[in-house]
C-alpha cells in the first residue's frame, strides 16, 4: 500500500476525484478533477502544481564528487558549473542504461542527484575508492514543480534571495520562501517555462500554501500525473519503465537499452577518462545501434476515414496512453511506440517509439496498430523530430 | 512595382491570412493589404485599456479547423486554445443551470430541471453529434453548382447525394427538418424544460436577424455545435492572448512562406480592365499590381465599393444588393477590478470558466428579438458573458479580469436609422450592464473601463458591412452553393482573376479559416497561378 507524500494533507483535501495512483510507493495524484483537461491547460496557459516528492533523491558529497559523479554517469559531470543542472543517464558495466535524471551542483563538492528508481546501492557501489560520501534524502526533501507560462511571475511573488528573472534554463539557486530555505531549479518535466522547488520535508505544508496563495492570481491550478503525461509526450521526452527499462530490472537481454537506442546520445561524453559502460558504448558508436527512439506523428485524415467507416466520429483516449502498439512495415514488425497521446495543443496525434534504426530517419513512414470498432487495423506513422512543443519561453 | 505579385489580398483578417498562409506555403509570391494598423479583421486583441487586453470583436475560437493549424503550424506561431469547461445560465428566480464536459454533473444540474430531460441529453448530443459528422466534409468542399454541366461538379453533387443516403433513415429526416425547422421547434421534439430549451436554442440565433422561433434557425444551431476541439464536436475556446492571436500566429505562418503584410494600407478600388482585375488602387493613389486580386471583404465593400457597378452585369448586382448583411450585435467589453459573482451561485467557481449567458426564456428571448425587428435594441437582450482571464491570466493584470459580452439584438438599421448608434451608443451599454447587474449586483462597483461597440461601431472600425459578424448571415438562402450568390459559390467572381476567401463564402463566419483555405485550394486548382 502506498504512503503518503510530505504534501498529502493539502493534495488530499484538493483531490475531489479520488483519482489516485502509486508512484514509487507514494500516494500520487492522478487528476484532481474527473478529468485533466484544467490542469493540462493549466500546464500550457499558466501554471500547474504538482508534487514530485517521489522521485528519488541522492546528495554526492565530498572532495571527489565531480570526478565520481563523471564515472558513474555517461556525461562527464566534471564540467557542470556550480548551480548548474544537468540532465544525465547511467549504465551498467555493458552500457545499458539503468536510469535517467538529472545532476545539480550545489556548492564546490556537494551534488544532487535524481533518479525514477532507487539507486543508492548503485551509487555506493561504485564510489569505491573516490572520496564522496553518499547520503538518501528521498523522504527527508520534498519537491514539487511548478511549471507553465505564468510560473516565473508566482514565484518571484512568494521567494526572496534569488534573482528568477536571471535564473538561465537548466540552473539553480537557493532562495527563501517565506523565509523557508529552498533550492530552486529552472527544470521540469512538461517542456515549458517552469521550476521545480526543492525544500525540507518538515516545511511541505507552509510552501504548498504560500505557492497556491500567490498562484491564484496567476491561474495557477494543483495538477496531477495524468495532465503531466501529456506534456511530456508534446516534449517529447522519455519515461523509465514505459518507454526503456532499466538495465537492472529486465529479465532479458534484448530488453535492456543503451543511450543512444533511447535518443539520449547527446548525454554521453564518450572520449574522456573511464566510465561505467564506456567501452561498451564506443563500440556501439562505432558499429551502430539496433534501435531508435523517434517521434511520430500519426495520420489525423487516415484515423477520420477508419472511424467514418464504421459511421463514427474519430475518437481517441482522452489522456495518454504507455501500452506497447506494433509498428509494421508491410507485414513484418519493425518496432514498437511506446507511449503517446492526443496534443490538445498541435491538434495532432502523437506517439514516442523504438523502431529499427534504419526507420529512424524523419520522414520515414510505416504504419501503427489503431483498433477502431473492436477490429485491428493500422494507420500512417510517419517519424518526426521531437520535442513535438517547444515553446522559445523555455529557454527565453 | 512591376507586375512580380501573384495575388493581392485584400484585407488582413483570419481568413485573408489562411489564404495567403497557404499560397506562400505553395511558393506564391502573395501580399496581405490590411486597412488597420492591427491585423486581424474582427479576430483581434487589443490593449483598450492599459495592461488589459480585450478580444474586441470576436471572442471565442470553436470552428478553426485543426488541419489548418497542423498545415500552418499555427503552435509553433504561437497559437494556444483553451477550451471553454461550462455553459452557465443563471436565472432572475436564484436559480441556475450549469452544463460541463462531465455528463453526469450535467445530468444532477438538468434533473433540477426535468429528470425526463436529463434522461435524453446524451442521445441528443449524440444526435447532433452524427449531423456534424456529416455536414464537416463539407465545411472544406467547394460548393458544387446544381446548375452545372460541369462533369467534375456533378460528380462532386453525386457524392454529397450519395453521403446523403448513407445516412440512416431517420438522420435523413432529422437533417431536413433540421433545415426548415426554428430552434424551438427542433429542441421541443427533444426537450419540455424551457430553461433547457431557451438556453440550447440562442446557438441558432447568433449573429443573425432571425428570432429562436424563427424557421431555419435549427441549421444554424447545428453550424455552432461543430465547433470542434480535438476530434469532439462540442468545445469551444480562449485563444490564449485573445483571438487577435490565432490571427497573428496565421501571419507568423504566412511571413514563414514568404508572405508579404502591409498593414494601414487601406484599398480604394479594385483595378479592373477588359473585364480582368489587374491589381488594387490604395487610398492615395499608390497601385498594386498582381495576377490575381483576392477579396476577403464583404461581398458589398468587393462589388459595389471596390471594383463598382461599372464592371459587373445587373442581375449580379441586384444579387449583392440582396445579399443580407444586417448586423444584429453588439459587444460590451469590460475591465474588471475583481471577479463578478452571482447571485444565484456565488464565489468564484469553475462555472464561471466557461460562457455564461443570459436566456432565462424562450419567451425573454423572443421579446429581445421582438424589439429588434421594430428597429430598437434590446431592452432586456439575450447576453453571451466569457471571463477569459479566468483561464488565460495574460489578457489582465493579476487578480483583475477581462469580461466580454456578445450582446443581441443590436440590428444595425435602427428606427432613427444608423447613424443614430452614436447617440444611442452609450444608453445601448447601459441597458447590457443593467440587464448582467440583475444577476450579478457587484458588477457596477467593479468596472474599470466599458468599452461599448455597436454594429455600426463594428462596421466603422473592421468594416464588416453593417456590422454582420459573419459578413453575411447564414440563413438557408445565404449558405453553399448560394453564398455569397448563385453561380458565384466556388470562390470565383464574374471578375476574372479576382476571387473570394472571406466567411462571406462557404462555409461562412466565425473563426473557421475553411474559406481562406478552401479559396486558396481552389485557386491553386485552377491552374491560373
Amino acid at each position: 500500500m502506498p504512503v503518503p507524500t510530505p504534501f498529502h494533507s493539502r493534495t488530499s483535501a484538493l483531490c475531489t476525484s479520488y483519482r489516485w495512483k502509486d508512484w514509487a510507493g507514494f500516494y500520487a495524484v492522478c487528476s484532481y478533477d474527473t478529468n485533466h483537461d484544467r490542469e493540462y491547460f493549466a500546464f500550457r496557459h499558466a501554471a500547474g502544481l504538482l508534487d514530485v516528492s517521489p522521485l528519488f533523491k541522492y546528495r554526492v558529497v565530498g572532495s571527489d564528487a565531480a570526478e565520481f559523479l563523471a564515472f558513474v554517469m555517461a556525461r562527464d559531470i566534471r564540467r557542470v558549473k556550480p548551480f548548474q543542472v544537468s540532465y544525465c543517464c547511467f549504465c551498467d558495466g555493458k552500457g545499458k542504461v539503468i536510469d535517467d535524471g538529472t545532476v545539480a551542483r550545489l556548492g564546490e563538492t556537494d551534488y544532487r542527484v535524481t533518479s525514477a528508481s532507487p539507486s543508492l546501492r548503485w551509487l555506493q557501489e561504485h564510489a569505491r575508492g573516490f572520496g564522496v560520501q553518499i547520503r538518501d534524502e528521498s523522504e527527508s526533501v520534498a519537491a514539487l514543480a511548478l511549471q507553465g507560462p505564468t510560473s516565473r511571475e508566482i514565484l518571484k511573488q512568494v521567494s526572496q534571495d534569488a534573482d528568477l528573472d536571471h535564473l538561465r534554463f537548466f540552473r539553480i539557486a537557493q532562495a527563501r520562501i517565506d523565509g523557508i530555505p529552498v533550492e530552486i531549479s529552472r527544470t521540469g518535466y512538461t517542456g515549458d517555462l517552469g521550476y521545480e522547488i526543492w525544500l525540507r520535508a518538515q516545511d511541505a505544508s507552509p510552501v504548498w500554501d504560500r505557492l497556491m496563495t500567490a498562484g491564484s492570481s496567476y491561474g495557477a491550478v494543483p495538477a496531477g500525473l495524468d495532465a503531466l503525461d501529456v506534456t511530456r509526450v508534446e516534449a517529447g521526452f522519455i519515461l523509465q519503465g514505459v518507454d526503456y527499462h532499466s538495465a537492472t530490472r529486465c529479465p532479458t537481454e534484448s530488453r535492456k537499452s543503451s543511450p543512444f537506442e533511447i535518443g539520449l546520445e547527446w548525454t554521453v561524453d564518450l572520449e574522456r577518462e573511464p566510465f561505467m559502460g564506456q567501452e561498451a558504448l564506443r563500440l556501439e558508436k562505432r558499429e551502430g545501434s539496433r534501435w531508435s527512439l523517434v517521434g511520430l506523428e500519426i495520420s489525423w485524415e487516415e484515423l477520420e476515414r477508419l472511424y467514418e467507416t464504421h459511421g463514427l466520429p474519430p475518437h481517441l483516449p482522452a489522456a495518454a496512453w504507455r501500452t506497447a502498439v506494433p509498428l509494421y512495415d508491410g507485414q513484418r514488425q519493425i518496432g514498437r511506440a511506446t507511449s503517446g497521446s492526443w496534443s490538445p495543443l498541435l491538434k495532432k496525434n502523437l506517439a514516442l517509439a523504438s523502431v529499427e534504426t534504419r526507420y529512424a530517419e524523419p520522414g520515414t513512414k510505416f504504419q501503427i496498430e489503431h483498433t477502431a470498432e473492436y477490429e485491428r487495423r493500422t494507420l500512417t506513422a510517419t517519424v518526426v523530430p521531437r520535442p513535438f512543443f517547444n515553446p522559445e519561453r523555455k529557454r527565453a | 512595382m512591376a507586375s512580380q505579385l501573384d495575388a493581392v489580398i485584400v484585407g488582413g483578417g483570419h481568413n485573408g491570412l489562411v489564404c495567403a498562409a497557404y499560397l506562400a506555403r505553395a511558393g506564391r509570391k502573395v501580399m496581405v493589404l490590411e486597412r488597420r494598423p492591427v491585423l486581424g479583421g474582427a479576430a483581434v486583441s487589443e490593449e483598450v485599456f492599459p495592461g488589459f487586453t480585450f478580444s474586441v470583436f470576436s471572442y471565442v475560437v470553436s470552428l478553426l479547423r485543426p488541419e489548418i493549424i497542423r498545415d500552418l503550424e499555427l503552435s509553433r506561431f504561437g497559437l494556444q486554445l483553451i477550451p471553454l469547461e461550462c455553459a452557465f445560465t443563471p436565472l432572475p428566480d436564484g436559480n441556475s443551470l450549469c452544463r460541463w464536459s462531465d455528463w453526469e454533473q450535467s445530468r444532477r444540474e438538468i434533473e433540477r430541471f426535468s429528470k425526463r430531460d436529463a434522461e435524453i441529453y446524451p442521445a441528443y448530443s449524440q444526435a447532433m453529434m452524427q449531423m456534424g459528422r456529416f455536414v464537416k466534409p463539407i465545411l472544406s468542399m467547394t460548393p458544387p453548382d446544381p446548375a452545372s454541366r460541369n462533369p467534375a461538379e456533378l460528380w462532386e453533387l453525386l457524392q454529397l447525394g450519395r453521403r446523403f443516403a448513407a445516412l440512416g433513415e431517420e438522420e435523413r429526416f432529422l437533417k431536413l427538418k433540421m433545415f426548415t425547422m426554428s430552434a424551438v421547434d427542433f429542441l421541443d421534439r427533444w426537450f419540455e424544460s424551457d430553461v433547457l430549451k431557451a438556453t440550447m436554442s440562442v446557438s441558432g440565433i447568433i449573429g443573425t436577424f432571425q428570432g429562436v422561433r424563427s424557421p431555419g434557425t435549427a441549421y444554424v444551431l447545428l453550424h455552432h455545435y461543430m465547433g470542434e476541439i480535438d476530434g469532439a464536436f462540442r468545445s469551444w475556446g480562449f485563444s490564449r492572448g485573445g483571438t487577435g492571436q490565432v490571427s497573428l500566429a496565421i501571419a507568423g505562418s504566412a511571413r514563414h512562406h514568404g508572405a508579404g503584410i502591409r498593414t494601414e494600407a487601406p484599398i480604394e478600388k479594385i483595378l479592373v480592365k477588359d473585364g480582368l482585375a489587374r491589381g488594387v488602387v490604395l487610398e492615395g493613389g499608390e497601385e498594386i499590381l498582381s495576377k490575381l486580386v483576392i477579396s476577403s471583404v464583404d461581398p458589398h465593400l468587393t462589388f459595389l465599393k471596390m471594383v463598382g457597378p461599372e464592371h459587373l452585369e445587373d442581375e449580379f448586382i441586384e444579387a449583392i444588393r440582396r445579399y443580407k448583411l444586417r448586423g444584429s450585435s453588439g459587444k460590451v467589453n469590460l475591465a474588471l477590478d475583481r471577479v463578478p459573482e452571482f447571485k444565484c451561485r456565488p464565489g468564484v467557481g469553475p462555472h464561471l470558466r466557461g460562457d455564461v449567458a443570459i436566456s432565462p426564456s424562450i419567451d425573454y428571448l423572443e421579446r429581445a428579438y421582438d424589439e429588434a425587428k421594430y428597429g430598437r435594441y434590446s431592452r432586456r437582450p439575450y447576453l453571451n458573458v466569457v471571463i477569459p482571464s479566468l483561464c488565460d491570466p495574460s489578457v489582465a493584470p493579476p487578480g483583475k479580469h477581462v469580461m466580454s459580452i456578445f450582446v443581441q439584438y443590436a440590428p444595425y438599421h435602427l428606427r432613427e436609422g444608423a447613424a443614430a448608434w452614436p447617440s444611442q451608443r452609450e444608453a445601448f451599454g447601459d441597458a447590457v450592464i443593467d440587464t448582467l447587474a440583475e444577476y450579478c449586483p457587484t458588477l457596477r462597483d467593479s468596472i474599470l473601463h466599458r468599452q461599448v461597440l455597436t454594429p455600426w461601431d463594428i462596421e466603422q472600425i473592421t468594416g464588416l458591412g453593417e456590422g454582420n459578424i459573419f459578413q453575411g448571415e447564414l440563413s438557408l438562402e445565404q449558405i453553399f452553393f448560394l453564398r455569397p450568390a448563385p453561380r458565384w459559390a466556388r470562390y470565383r467572381t464574374p471578375v476574372r482573376n479576382l476571387w473570394m476567401c472571406g466567411s462571406a463564402v462557404h462555409p461562412g463566419g466565425g473563426i473557421m479559416g475553411a474559406p481562406g483555405a478552401n479559396a486558396a485550394r481552389e485557386i491553386l486548382r485552377s491552374g491560373t497561378l
